[in-house]
């Protein structure tokens, strides 16, 4: 079962913080900060497993985490869960991310923490893997995101417009209209997506 | 006119902004007011974006618990925006504890059953993170009926959250069994691989709970078997879904390891062969392909073949693979030590790894495959992995070599080298027990104890601040002082040792800020326990001794107070008193050193203020018979453990038989009320000793002051002066000054003695030298 999954910068800023089990507050960010404390202090070329701190639940768990260049990525595991697979795991999550965010980099995770919450919601629910297959996570994804986007109304319509003007072919755009004529030649908009 | 509210990226984009912690905090309370505000104005269009910010403000560690309502009204609402920012906020915001948490149910009820899938989702993910035992009770039937649903998307998340269920209310297993069978039959027909997954972990969750279920499955065993088999055979490794399907399908297996039949091994080998390692995924099946192996009381033949392939393993450069074998060979090394044995020189290797959790684990491995016929070459990797180590792993590792030494020691020198070396190098991080260990072992090897307190005396003489080498060392050389004085020894190059060296060394240690109360007590026993054993004067000990007697340390204090009265009143038990320690008895490994300590200290402490029935020929008599030879158990009744018993029960003894004829006192001297008095004691065990009591006392008006006696004998004799108990005998009977004269008479020449006194009386100062006349033949005869 995995019990934690955070992601912090090489400060121990958390970026996003998900723990599957009844934690308080104040223990939250204690383990946040213990955590940080043990991986910074490992070398570049040294394996990716660690025990875990006495917060977190002492040496029966592990920390898995992998390092890309300014954010690490720390999976709290006990020892049910394979080593090896957890590993795999935090691979496929990140390039979910970067198909989702295009070539995702730590600022993107800093400004839509909210969708990142949702990515891993689609990958590891109530602390077990949910799904691995990155395709479907991100049809999924794409499901929601639409969805959220019909529904968003006049509170949406400046950014709507704004992704119309920019999908505008404007030579398209007639010079002229006839005012004269009575039936006024529409310009073909694009359809919304 | 309302100030339009930020955005979350707007907000982001302020913290980080903030220069400094409290600019951060200024910035998140100014927004937090804005949020609160907002909630109680009750505003439903940008409630969700309120909250998103609220819970980011959350991750940084701020409060945020007044956002909880809210989660409820987002949820209970019909905007999929407003949803999934509702049920994001109830998983990071709620929780168990909280009361407000059961009030979700009623819309996640509603959401299960009314809800599109993607609502569905976002409320089967939320139950199974927060979920508690009631709610999961109240939920139960919505979730059974998901599990059944056409789309493949709901299912998976129903079967996880049915686990987690599970896992809260162990009761709802046998609502979750029945249709398990029915989703393995799915995936026979549609493949749907995340569907597996689940399925797998749901079995696994009602097997661990459950032996009835255990029972259920195991029918279903041979169609898990030809799922894995075709899985294997379709090359689906290529998949990263692999390695998820087939770890919790292995588990599985081990676990209704009774009645596996032939097929499953023959699978186990045909995962092992046919896995592409060279990808991770690969790694990682043929891993738990191994445990499974071991888990399920394979047959000889597979298991050896699952050793070798992590042997193949530790070989490998990278640093995560060799982790992995050398955790699964400490699980298997229990069971199947000899093939993994052969391993041994590879992880030996690793234990040189710079990587700390690599090191960490090979430790372990060492330590377990120590025996007896690896031990002189496992110890020597041990003790230069010991050296170099870093300071979390030092107490483990010493500690496992001491154990290991104590286990598989071939001879004794070699352990004794053994625990000094580990004390020289890690000494603060040694347990409790190995000093007193180390001085059991000592003291029970009676050839080695020049040689052992020779390296003891190097070792200290080197470096006084390991704090059990100290105590083991000063132990050695208070208890065979006299072997280190001797000077020779085979096995170590000649060394001369001077007696005021080892004095030297020995209040060193005493006066070191360095050195724990402990240890100056047992510089201060050795100290005294030298006063026996060498032949020089003990001025310089009985300075020493006197000194810690206003030491501000209780402990040492007592020790002191009693050390010098030894010196003074009690000088003739001194030396049968600090006789070589007996071998106590050893009831265990861990067992009572700490009450071999207190015999020892009860022993040593308590002899003097013990009552003023010296028989001292009757107490040595008696420490001779419990002087046994050492190494002997004989188990000395009168040796309990209770401290100041040990002596005080001896000297209880009645008094018969008398001690042989004894000489009568003299009276030599007196003038104006001042007498000088001679008690005479010979020692039966030593002919050619005298012991001398001079008493002085006061009978007159007024006060003797700055008395000194001093005495001469012929050259054939040897006399030695103790100091006395005062210089001032107050009047009409005061308390009477006694001194100590030991007289050595080997050729048992006629006695003679010519005294001197110098003292003030009256006023006056008084100078009396003579001849004691009349002294009995018996004191020298």
């Amino acid at each position: 079962m995995i019990k934690a999954i955070l992601i912090f910068n090489n400060h121990g800023k958390p970026q996003l913080s998900k723990f599957y089990q009844p934690y308080s507050e104040d223990t939250q960010q204690q383990i946040i900060r213990e955590t940080f404390h043990l991986v910074s202090k490992r070398d570049e070329n040294v394996c990716n497993f660690l025990e875990g701190g006495l917060l977190i639940g002492g040496s029966d768990n592990k920390l898995i985490y992998r390092h890309y260049a300014t954010l690490y990525f720390v999976f709290c595991v006990d020892s049910s869960e394979s080593e090896l697979g957890i590993l795999d795991l935090i691979q496929v999550f990140v390039e979910t991310l970067d198909k989702c965010f295009e070539n995702v980099c730590e600022l993107d995770l800093i400004f839509h923490v909210d969708k990142v919450h949702n990515i891993l919601a689609e990958m590891v629910m109530g602390g077990m893997v949910l799904e691995t297959n990155m395709n479907e996570i991100v049809t999924q994804i794409d499901a929601q995101n639409k969805l959220e986007k019909s529904e968003a109304g006049l509170a949406g319509a400046p950014a709507r417009a704004v992704s119309a003007v920019k999908n505008m072919n404007l030579p398209e755009i007639p010079r002229n209209i006839n005012i004269g004529d009575i039936s006024i030649k529409v310009p073909n908009l694009p359809s919304f997506k | 006119m309302v100030v339009p509210s930020l955005k979350l990226q707007d907000l982001i984009e302020e913290i980080r902004g903030a220069k400094t912690q409290a600019q951060e905090r200024e910035v998140i309370q100014k927004e937090c007011a804005h949020i609160r505000a907002s909630f109680r104005d009750g505003d439903p269009v940008h409630r969700h974006r309120q909250l998103a910010k609220l819970l980011y403000v959350h991750m940084l560690g701020y409060p945020a618990h007044f956002g909880q309502m809210e989660c409820l009204k987002l949820i209970a609402s019909s905007r999929f925006t407003d949803k999934r920012v509702g049920y994001l906020g109830a998983m990071l915001l709620l929780d168990e504890r909280h009361d407000a948490h059961l009030l979700i149910t009623n819309s996640i009820k509603n959401d299960l059953s009314q809800g599109i899938q993607p609502v569905q989702g976002l409320a089967l993910c939320t139950l199974s993170t927060m979920g508690s035992a009631e709610m999961c009770r109240d939920l139960a039937p919505e979730v059974e009926k998901l599990l059944l649903q056409p789309s493949p998307y709901v299912r998976k998340k129903a079967i996880l959250t049915a686990v987690h269920m599970i896992r809260k209310v162990p009761e709802l297993s046998s609502v979750f069994l029945p249709p398990c069978a029915q989703l393995l039959h799915e995936h026979t027909r549609n493949r749907l691989s995340c569907i597996l997954l689940g399925t797998i972990t749901l079995i696994t969750e009602l097997c661990e709970r459950s032996p009835a279920a255990l029972r259920h499955f195991r029918k279903v065993v041979p169609q898990l078997v030809q799922i894995l088999r075709t899985l294997v055979t379709m090359g689906y490794s290529t998949e990263h879904s692999i390695s998820g399907v087939s770890d919790p399908f292995l588990q599985v297996g081990g676990h209704s390891s009774k009645t596996m039949t032939n097929t499953s091994p023959l699978s186990s080998t045909q995962v092992a062969t046919n896995t592409d390692t060279s990808r991770n995924a690969g790694n990682a099946v043929l891993f738990e392909t191994v445990l499974t192996i071991m888990d399920i009381c394979s047959a000889a033949g597979l298991r050896v073949l699952a050793v070798n392939i992590l042997g193949r393993f530790l070989l490998n450069s990278d640093r995560n693979i060799r982790y992995v074998a050398l955790t699964s060979l400490l699980r298997l090394v229990q069971s199947d030590h000899s093939a993994v044995q052969r391993h041994r020189p590879t992880v030996v290797e690793c234990l040189r790894e710079t990587d700390a959790s690599l090191s960490r684990r090979a430790l372990e491995l060492s330590l377990a495959l120590v025996n007896s016929s690896n031990v002189r070459a496992m110890m020597q990797e041990l003790q230069a992995f010991l050296e170099s180590c870093p300071p979390d792993l030092r107490a483990d590792c010493a500690s496992g070599i001491l154990l290991a030494a104590e286990r598989f020691a071939p001879t004794k020198r070699w352990h004794i080298d053994t625990i000094l070396h580990v004390l020289t190098t890690a000494g603060t991080h040694v347990r409790d027990d190995a000093v007193a260990n180390l001085t059991q072992l000592i003291g029970g090897a009676q050839e080695l104890h020049a040689y052992s307190v020779r390296r003891l005396y190097n070792a200290l003489a080197e470096d006084i601040s390991q704090q059990p080498l100290v105590q083991v060392a000063a132990w050695c050389i208070g208890e065979y002082g006299d072997l280190l004085l001797a000077g020779n020894c085979e096995e170590i190059e000649p060394l001369q040792v001077d007696e005021e060296e080892v004095l030297a060394l020995l209040e060193k240690v005493l006066q070191s800020h360095m050195s724990l109360p402990a240890t100056r007590g047992y510089a201060l026993t050795a100290l005294m326990k030298l006063s026996t054993r060498l032949c020089g004067d003990n001025n310089r000990i009985r300075q020493v001794v006197s000194i810690y007697g206003s030491c501000l340390d209780v402990e040492l204090q007592q020790r002191a107070v009693e050390y010098d009265t030894l010196f003074r009143k009690y000088d003739h038990m001194r030396a049968a008193i600090l006789e070589k320690m007996p071998l106590a008895e050893r009831d265990g490994p861990q067992a009572d050193e700490e009450a071999k300590e207190s015999k020892e200290a009860a022993q040593l402490s308590e002899a003097a203020p013990v009552p003023t029935e010296p028989q001292a020929s009757q107490l040595l008599d008696l420490l001779d018979l419990l002087d046994g030879a050492s190494g002997d158990v004989q188990h000395p009744p009168p040796l309990d453990p209770s401290p100041g018993g040990a002596l005080v029960h001896l000297l209880d003894l009645p008094c018969a038989p008398p001690p042989p004829a004894p000489i009568p006192d003299l009276k030599v001297f007196e003038r104006e009320g001042v007498q000088l008095n001679l008690s005479f004691i010979r020692p039966p065990e030593n002919p050619a000793l005298l012991l001398i009591t001079v008493t002085a006392t006061n009978f007159s008006e007024g006060d003797v002051t700055h008395f000194i006696c001093q005495a001469a004998v012929p050259k054939s004799l040897q006399l030695q002066l103790q100091a006395p108990s005062g210089n001032t005998v107050p009047a009409r009977g005061g308390l009477p000054i006694t001194q100590l004269f030991r007289i050595l008479n080997p050729n048992k020449a006629p006695l003679r003695l010519k005294l001197r006194l110098t003292y003030d009386h009256f006023h006056q100062s008084v100078q009396e030298i003579f001849e004691v006349n009349n002294l009995p033949v018996e004191s020298w005869q």
